[in-house]
């Protein structure tokens, strides 16, 4: 009769089959589609099915991709690079923010503390990017307030229109992911470990860095990639914060799919870039697994 | 035995108050300990023995009241400059280190050689019978060799003074006993001063110097084992410690004696001693240990005193049987411990016998 007087395992199916369509029908198939893709190329408006790694030999070949030349890097490694710092940035100041949390903040008020953590997130990511061009703009909060102290003169133009921007905008924009997995991490610590290493003769500075610091490793870790893989697919905060000048990754694919029509070449940069992130990612997932190996 | 009675005091609490809001969990404590002892903080769950070892390992601050060790005021000084040191409840163990990192944790400044420290560590985890656990990952121990990483980890420093907060409580009783006894010879062979905290009254007789027994905040009474066992100061100590039948009595003067006529038994004279909360004339309480009133089994004769009763209930161990004997005039039953002797039956509820009470093991407790 119905489902539920079959066998578990067929009822196991039948409960993860929607979602598991669902997956297979935006995730697996748009990849699959992407890979098959980049390995044909584009003759005018239509394109030629026949397998070939043309796209792949132009991107290594051509410097703008990968290998740069004296004057500017490559837009992959640049990407990296912008990353790369803006993990660093946003775990860095993440850890403290998640230290305070769990170490000072009093238990019944740890809650309200993630809440307003949050608040920032109940905007539109596209509304916090515009409000970033607003604060750091050349008529921006920040030069107007600094010119109207008298700090400086002229406006400042490092703020707006180049990576410095994006750093800061993308910085703030997954500045939650990365405060979210170091609390936990920092929770899961047994206080009686921090105790018990003072009263072995270590201050709380040692404490920190002997105990605290290498128990919250997981939690780094998890941060580190959470915010590391969405950034460097990050299409919308370069393209509102480099203007015209400069161009990421993401732009770059966009601009091949969409602008150039040129998608054989847009399907070998993106599964380019996914492989960059994913030997980055491995690497951490590795280190993690050798650090945690036979550590509870 | 390290211990001396005449030692100087290593560690001395005067008038020790500790406030947490409203709660007065530590209200007066006055402590004296001496070098080499081994002392048990006794007492239900609450009392405030956590507390007060914590203060002494200079996790909590004292609300009021001095602490001194071996003659310096601890006010100000912090738990990582006391020459303390603490096996936790929960022993502690660093989770991310091997059992000879935990175990040489607390040597980073020390000035020896590596080659030195390692050596050092080695010995100790052979000292807790550890030898060979070194390279281990802290996580896949036992909760008894826990606890020995935990103490080797505290010893290796030598510290003055080393504070046990329920140690042997997560283990079972096989387990517990066994290191009961290592701990006692360990304490000996090392003569360092220990501090133990524990609910379990068993662990204290066996294993201390000297015991303080807490209720709310306040020490109720401190002596040796014997004493606290054989003379109680007050009734809620001596219930604590140990099954004590308590019998309604009236005492008084006769010729410079004290005498007290205790409901059910009769008259007997007592000795000062037996009395160590004092007695005024009048209704008091006296107490009766189970093991010094025994069972007239048929057969036998005594010269003692001789009370009637009935067996009320029998409880069976083995080596031992209760019997819950009712004395006419008595509300509560006698509750008697016999040893299961050669040719001794064990008696049926409802038989009629005679219990042997001696007045040398009643003791007086006034409050
Ligand atoms: N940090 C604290 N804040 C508030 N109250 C506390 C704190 N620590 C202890 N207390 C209270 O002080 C009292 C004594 O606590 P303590 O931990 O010393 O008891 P204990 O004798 O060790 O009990 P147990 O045998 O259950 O471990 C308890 O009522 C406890 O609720
Ligand atoms: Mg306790």
């Amino acid at each position: 009769m119905g489902i539920l007087d079959t066998s578990p395992r067929v009822r196991a199916a039948a409960l993860v089959a929607p979602p598991f369509l669902y997956a297979l029908a935006l995730l697996a198939f748009p990849l699959i589609a992407i890979i098959v893709i980049s390995f044909w190329t584009q003759s005018g408006l239509a394109l030629n099915r026949v397998f070939t790694l043309e796209n792949y030999r132009e991107i290594f070949s051509s410097p703008i991709y990968v290998w740069g030349n004296a004057n500017r890097w490559g837009v992959l490694p640049l990407s990296l690079f912008v990353s790369a710092t803006v993990t660093l940035v946003t775990v860095v100041l993440a850890y403290p923010i998640a230290y305070f949390v769990s170490f000072v903040v009093a238990p019944e008020r740890k809650a309200l503390w993630l809440f307003l953590i949050t608040i920032p997130f109940w905007t539109s990511y596209l509304i916090r990017v515009f409000l970033w061009k607003v604060i750091l703009g050349f008529n921006g909060v920040v030069n107007t307030g600094l010119q109207s102290l008298g700090v400086i003169e002229e406006p400042l133009s490092v703020l707006l229109y180049n990576l410095n921007s994006v750093i800061i905008t993308l910085s703030h924009a997954y500045a939650v992911f990365a405060i979210l997995p170091i609390y936990v991490a920092l929770e899961k610590i047994d206080r009686s470990l921090l105790e018990a290493s003072q009263d072995l003769g270590e201050s709380r500075f040692s404490t920190f860095l002997r105990v605290t610091l290498p128990l919250s490793v997981p939690g780094i870790v998890g941060a580190v990639l959470i915010v590391f893989i969405p950034t460097i697919g990050d299409y919308v905060t370069p393209e509102l914060m480099l203007g015209s000048g400069g161009r990421l990754m993401s732009n770059v694919i966009q601009t091949q799919f969409l602008q150039l029509n040129n998608w054989p070449l847009g399907a070998a940069l993106s599964i380019i870039t996914m492989l960059a992130v994913g030997i980055v990612s491995l690497v951490f997932i590795l280190l993690n697994r050798r650090w945690l190996r036979g550590r509870a | 035995m390290t211990y001396s009675p005449s030692a100087a005091p290593l560690i001395q609490l005067r008038d020790v108050h500790k406030h947490y809001g409203d709660y007065h969990a530590l209200r007066g404590i006055d402590l004296e300990i001496k070098k080499g002892e081994f002392f048990s903080l006794l007492g239900p769950s609450g009392c405030g023995k956590t507390t007060l070892l914590r203060t002494i390992a200079g996790f909590e601050a004292p609300s009021s009241g001095s602490l001194t060790i071996d003659g310096r005021d601890m006010a100000g000084v912090a738990a990582n400059h006391r020459p303390t040191n603490m096996v936790f409840q929960s022993y502690a163990i660093f989770p991310h280190l091997s059992v000879a990192e935990n175990v040489g944790f607390g040597l980073r400044r020390d000035p020896r050689s590596k080659a030195e420290k390692a050596r050092a560590v080695a010995e100790s985890l052979e000292m807790v019978g550890l030898g060979g656990y070194g390279a281990r990952a802290a996580h896949a121990l036992s909760g008894g060799q826990r606890q020995r990483v935990a103490l080797a980890r505290a010893l290796i420093l030598k510290p003055k003074v080393l504070l046990l907060d329920e140690p042997l409580s997560a283990l079972d009783k096989k387990m517990r006993e066994t290191m009961q006894v290592e701990l006692i010879k360990l304490q000996r062979n090392v003569g360092i001063t220990f501090i133990l905290v524990t609910h379990d009254q068993e662990e204290a007789l066996i294993m201390s110097d000297r015991i303080a027994v807490m209720f709310e905040g306040n020490i109720a009474q401190m002596a040796d084992p014997e004493t606290m066992y054989r003379r109680p100061n007050s009734r809620r100590v001596a219930e604590f410690i140990g099954k004590m039948n308590l019998l309604p009595a009236t005492a008084a003067m006769e010729r410079n004696r004290i005498v007290v006529d205790v409901a059910g038994l009769g008259r007997g004279a007592i000795e000062p001693d037996q009395a160590p909360s004092g007695v005024q004339p009048g209704a008091t309480t006296v107490g009766i240990r189970p093991e010094t009133l025994s069972i007239l089994f048929p057969g036998e004769t005594t010269d003692r005193r001789l009370a009637a009763g009935t067996v009320d209930e029998v409880v069976y161990f083995g080596d031992m049987t209760y019997y819950d004997v009712r004395i006419p005039g008595v509300e509560q039953p006698l509750t008697i411990s016999m040893k299961n002797l050669i040719g001794r039956p064990v008696l049926d509820v409802g038989a009629v016998t005679q219990v042997v009470w001696d007045e040398r093991s009643l003791v007086v407790l006034s409050r």
